[in-house]
């Protein structure tokens, strides 16, 4: 027993070294050669200011973008303290935050269920996505706000949709910070 | 429910399939000490791995050295760990300037990722420095994978073994784990994470210039809107996005490997950081089970019964296609307490239950990710099992009651099940009325036991803690949602820290002095009180004759015997639970589809 004492404590020392230092270093070194830019965040700059990582989303509220869907997490899209509402489905506060929403919503398009992603926080409450159903909803405001006709802000969305990836795998979205700067950029 | 939904999930289970037997092969030649590719890398780190640390190769070990050697390395690498999260702010790798974990989360923090539960009281990006991840968090990811593997590996050799007191060396079987199996794999595995986006990096967070400036409500440390002297609410400006960093893949992989499950930050794979695309999405969900199911196979190579192995694999396939199908239902159905609201499945969405999931990942992706990770003890989650609808969150507790024995963690959930194969034969045993025989061992009085001291130990730590909390303040208070929910709250934290899974309904907030001593204790318990009569079994079968299979033997390579095993484990787990889950996720199913509200 006193042997395996012995070798518990020097085991753990020696592979600690191994596996908690020298592995993650060693793949840090690696993805920092081979995929510079994924492996620090996709960051994207834009008049010489970093604006965003291009797959942690941002709240956008005003009329002239598309908005995000709402966010648990912090204050809202706070990528330093992700979370989601871990609301239960027959939690009451629940219930009175999507009615707010759909409220809010179908004054743009009164009458119209409003698809369910744009009134819901998500997981990490960073999705940086929404679904092709969820822009769809927001062309009308988008073309009055920005002054463009609904085909062009379509024509837009239909650019920055990706489909399923290998044909298959998760669900088609679109990625709404990257749109919103295709926006700005169209129509400053 | 649609086409490509059910797609994704039929092609998961044949990719398992597929992987199954090659990984089993490359499992048994390692434990075998036979030849394999790696040898030439593996080998000369092997050696010099036992000359720094004084392990002699060719010792064998009886069950209970086994057992003491286990405790041992478990017992200091969790003081180790406990040491750097409460001594992070010396030490390097920190940029954020993170304190020291406190003293109640330090310890029950320990107490998960030795276990293997990676239970998380805590947000990882808001409380760990980069050193106490890499060093103290992922490296017991290993160290618990390590240990599981060992063990099952030291129960298939009881099985196997004839008349032999040992039953192998605990020291060489971790270490050609570490070596062969988990780090070769986790580089290239965090690599390809890499290409998809998952970062790993040692700089200090980011601070972004938001494209559009935000107007948000001051919150006070209640959790309530700061308000002026007019009662109305005070705004701040934001103008800026704190982004956390890190090196995270080279954690994500063993993580998933090893079926760990700990995020790296607080949202686990929703994080777009730790699980940026569909891509990578189903490679955790397969490498979850890699292992465990390649185990099976395992299995029926040691003990010269490959059928056998086929037949428990089987039996798990029968009970994951069950629980997804049900979550995966349940789930697309959405909440029919929604008005106003688009949940139908559609080409331009997925529809459904969306709170708590993401867009990328959808319904179909959210339902086989919570099935698959709580089938194994993995417990990493890519969506908010809390806020399911009330069966299809259902499915993850009721699969981490059945002892997570559908491919099960690494290592935990062979031996997990084979206290069930022993439990089923002895069963087919009574109805016979002849003393069972499990591949050749006689299954004996001590032998059952030992297998019912595995299977009470369980639902008598998740049930009295469980009751306990919900009659005290000290567990009722720490309830986010109200009615039936926060029943299932509690009773789903306690099963998945007895259970070493880890996964939460997570409004629950554990980090309170009750909730992290009990769930340190729970967690404990439920690891070494399962594994110490488990190898009790192990040593005790090693020891007996082999007795030459004959017609009255019930034979365990048959589909009659993977349907008895399906039907063992089903009982007992709904004889057990039953009752706590009608309280909970049944009744609130009731409530919900008569428009209650809570």
């Amino acid at each position: 027993m006193k042997k395996n004492f012995i070798i518990s404590i020097l085991m753990t020392v020696v592979t600690t070294v191994l596996l908690g230092l020298l592995y993650p270093l060693l793949v840090t070194g690696l993805a920092q050669v081979l995929f510079k830019d994924k492996a620090n965040g996709q960051l994207i700059t834009k008049n010489g200011g970093v604006v965003g990582s291009r797959i942690i989303g941002q709240a956008f509220i005003g009329p002239g973008y598309f908005h995000s869907r709402p966010s648990a997490a912090g204050n809202g899209y706070d990528a330093a303290n992700s979370g989601g509402s871990n609301f239960g489905p027959t939690n009451q506060k629940l219930m009175d935050r999507v009615q707010a929403s759909v409220a809010d919503l179908q004054e743009e398009n009164p009458g119209t269920p409003v698809p369910i992603d744009l009134v819901t926080t998500s997981a990490s409450g960073l999705d940086p996505d929404i679904t092709p159903a969820a822009a769809d909803f927001q062309v009308p405001r988008i073309a009055m706000v920005r002054r463009l006709s609904q085909a062009q802000v379509r024509q837009l969305i239909q650019q920055h949709t990706s489909g399923r990836e290998l044909g298959f795998m998760g669900e088609p979205r679109i990625n709404v910070l990257e749109l919103n700067l295709a926006l700005d950029s169209q129509t400053p | 429910m649609t086409v490509n939904g059910w797609f994704q999930i039929l092609l998961f289970l044949a990719l398992i399939f597929a992987v199954t037997k090659p990984m089993g092969v490359f499992m048994a030649r390692v434990f075998n000490r036979e030849h394999t590719f790696l040898d030439p890398l593996a080998r000369p780190l092997e050696r010099l791995l036992y000359r720094l640390t004084g392990v002699d190769e060719n010792h064998e070990m009886r069950w209970t050295e086994y057992c003491g050697a286990m405790l041992l390395y478990s017992g200091v690498s969790m003081a180790l760990l406990y040491g750097i999260e409460r001594l992070q702010q010396w030490m390097p790798w920190n940029p954020q300037k993170f304190p020291a974990v406190d003293p109640t989360l330090a310890f029950n923090t320990a107490a998960s990722f030795t276990t293997n539960t990676n239970w998380q009281n805590y947000a990882g990006e808001t409380t760990m420095s980069y050193l106490t991840q890499m060093a103290g968090l992922a490296y017991h990811n290993f160290a618990s994978a390590a240990v599981g593997i060992s063990l099952a590996i030291a129960f298939i050799r009881g099985i196997a073994r004839r008349e032999k007191e040992t039953i192998g060396n605990f020291w060489v079987d971790m270490t050609r784990t570490t070596l062969w199996v988990l780090l070769p794999s986790c580089i290239v595995y965090a690599l390809i994470l890499v290409s998809q986006g998952v970062v790993q990096n040692l700089k200090p967070y980011d601070s972004v210039r938001l494209v559009e400036a935000q107007q948000v409500q001051r919150v006070g440390a209640d959790g309530k809107p700061v308000v002026d002297q007019a009662g109305k609410p005070l705004m701040d400006a934001v103008a800026t996005q704190t982004i956390a960093q890190g090196p995270v893949a080279s954690q994500e992989a063993i993580k998933m490997l090893g079926t760990n499950g700990g995020g790296f930050f607080n949202a686990n794979s929703a994080h777009p950081f730790e699980n940026p695309t569909p891509l990578s999405n189903y490679l955790q969900m397969l490498s979850i089970f890699i292992i465990p199911a390649g185990l099976t196979y395992t299995l029926g190579r040691m003990t010269g019964s490959p059928r056998h192995g086929w037949a428990v694999w089987s039996a798990m396939a029968v009970l994951f296609l069950a629980g997804v199908t049900t979550a995966y239902w349940a789930e697309s159905h959405g909440n029919p307490l929604l008005k106003g609201v688009d949940q139908k499945a559609s080409l331009t969405q997925p529809g459904g239950n969306m709170e708590g999931k993401e867009v990328r990942f959808g319904i179909a992706d959210s339902a086989l990710f919570a099935t698959v990770t709580t089938d194994a003890s993995c417990g990493a989650i890519n969506s908010w099992h809390d806020s399911f609808t009330p069966l299809g969150g259902m499915v993850p507790l009721a699969n981490i009651m059945l002892s997570e024995t559908v491919f099960g963690g690494v290592g935990a959930g062979l031996y997990g099940i084979l206290i069930y194969v022993v439990l089923s034969v002895f069963i087919a045993g009574l109805m016979v009325g002849r003393t069972p025989e499990y591949l050749g061992k006689k299954i004996e009085a001590y032998d059952v036991k030992m297998a019912m001291l595995v299977t009470l130990v369980f639902p008598l730590i998740i049930l009295v803690l469980t009751g306990i909390s919900s009659v005290k303040g000290f567990g009722t208070s720490s309830i986010s949602n109200a009615g039936p929910h926060g029943l299932t709250q509690m009773l789903y934290a306690f099963t998945s820290m007895a259970g070493n899974n880890g996964s939460a309904f997570g409004g629950l907030n554990g980090n309170t002095p009750w909730y992290n001593l009990a769930g340190a204790a729970t967690m404990l318990g439920g690891r070494f009180f399962m594994i110490i009569p488990m190898l009790a079994i192990a040593g005790n079968l090693a020891k007996k004759k082999f007795v030459p299979p004959s017609l009255g033997t019930f034979p365990v390579t048959t589909p009659l015997f993977s349907g008895l095993l399906v039907g063992v484990i089903l009982i007992v787990g709904a004889l057990t639970f039953f009752p706590a889950l009608s309280l909970g996720p049944i009744l609130e199913h009731l409530l919900m589809s008569a428009g209650k509200t809570f």
